[in-house]
């Protein structure tokens, strides 16, 4: 008779998943570099579901419009990190017994982050939730302003 | 069983054109995602329509074809655009209803771009439960 220590099936699988979700990350941060990121959203393949993200500037201002379908205000987090916009959730299921018969809704946590492509002040973010679509306003740093600079003829 | 058939479960590739005949003009549209969930009273329809108030929304019932239309109502933004990820196009789904739907007491409402459309069965349909006495 051998004696072999027992191992838990599902603990014996984890370094194949390590290396499985190594190559998630890579992947992810391959999405996430600037030759694609026109096709940033494709990065929802591997990370569940992320919510639509338009960006506007103007000389003030940045803003970012985000569809947030059917949220609580209180359960949209909006934080800003070193130049980057993060926006957070749970989208929370509404049949707690699971009888949904077909459902295309994500249910659960999401996670969508952008580079602001100027300096603002963290102080003075403002945002509006209406019609599920929320939109952050950024003002732009003084220094981050354009400026005019006047010529004196002499 | 009753079913609400969900006529296309894909949810992104699913721009569709529909020609307006009698303008002569064509409008694409993107599918909105949807669910439903039943009970014994009948159907729970909720469809994402991010953008789409009530004044936006066109509901149209014909034989056992529901028929959602949503017209985005976007916040005007002051601003250049600099980057996009969402969809400029209108909301369509066609959903094509159970018999035993009662199509006269369908009630829909809407709350951040999300409809809620109640189908409540008819009542010959609903189990019942048989007293024994």
């Amino acid at each position: 008779m051998s004696l072999i220590r027992y191992q838990i099936p599902e603990l014996a699988t984890w370094p194949s998943l390590d290396r499985w979700s190594n190559l998630r990350d890579d992947l992810n941060s391959l999405l996430e570099s600037p030759f694609w990121s026109s096709f940033g959203r494709a990065g929802q393949l591997f990370s569940g579901w992320s919510p639509a993200l338009d960006l506007y500037q103007n000389n003030d201002n940045i803003i970012a419009v985000v569809e947030l379908p059917g949220m609580r205000k209180e359960d949209i987090e909006i934080s800003l990190h070193d130049g980057t916009l993060t926006i957070a959730g749970e989208h929370k299921s509404e049949t707690p017994n699971g009888d949904a018969e077909r459902s295309e809704r994500y249910v659960g946590k999401f996670r969508r982050s952008i580079t602001l492509p100027a300096r603002v002040d963290a102080n003075n973010v403002s945002a509006t939730y209406r019609n599920g679509i929320l939109t952050v306003t950024l003002p732009k740093a003084e220094e981050a302003k354009p400026k005019q600079i006047q010529v004196r003829a002499d | 069983m009753a079913k609400l058939e969900l006529e296309e479960i894909k949810m992104n590739t699913m721009v569709r054109e529909s020609r307006d005949v009698e303008r002569g003009q064509s409008e694409q549209f993107v599918a909105p995602t949807a669910s439903v969930v039943e009970d014994a009273d009948g159907y729970r329809l909720q469809v994402e329509m991010p953008g789409v108030n009530k004044e936006g929304l066109e509901i149209s019932l014909e034989d056992n074809e529901l028929t959602i239309i949503g017209h985005r109502s976007l916040p005007t933004v002051d601003g250049t655009l600099i980057h996009r990820e969402s969809r400029q196009e209108n909301f369509r789904r066609t959903f094509e209803l159970d018999p035993s739907i009662d199509g006269n007491k369908i009630n829909a409402k809407v709350e951040q771009g999300i409809l809620t459309l109640t189908l409540p069965k008819a009542e010959h349909v609903k189990p019942k439960k048989i007293i024994v006495s």
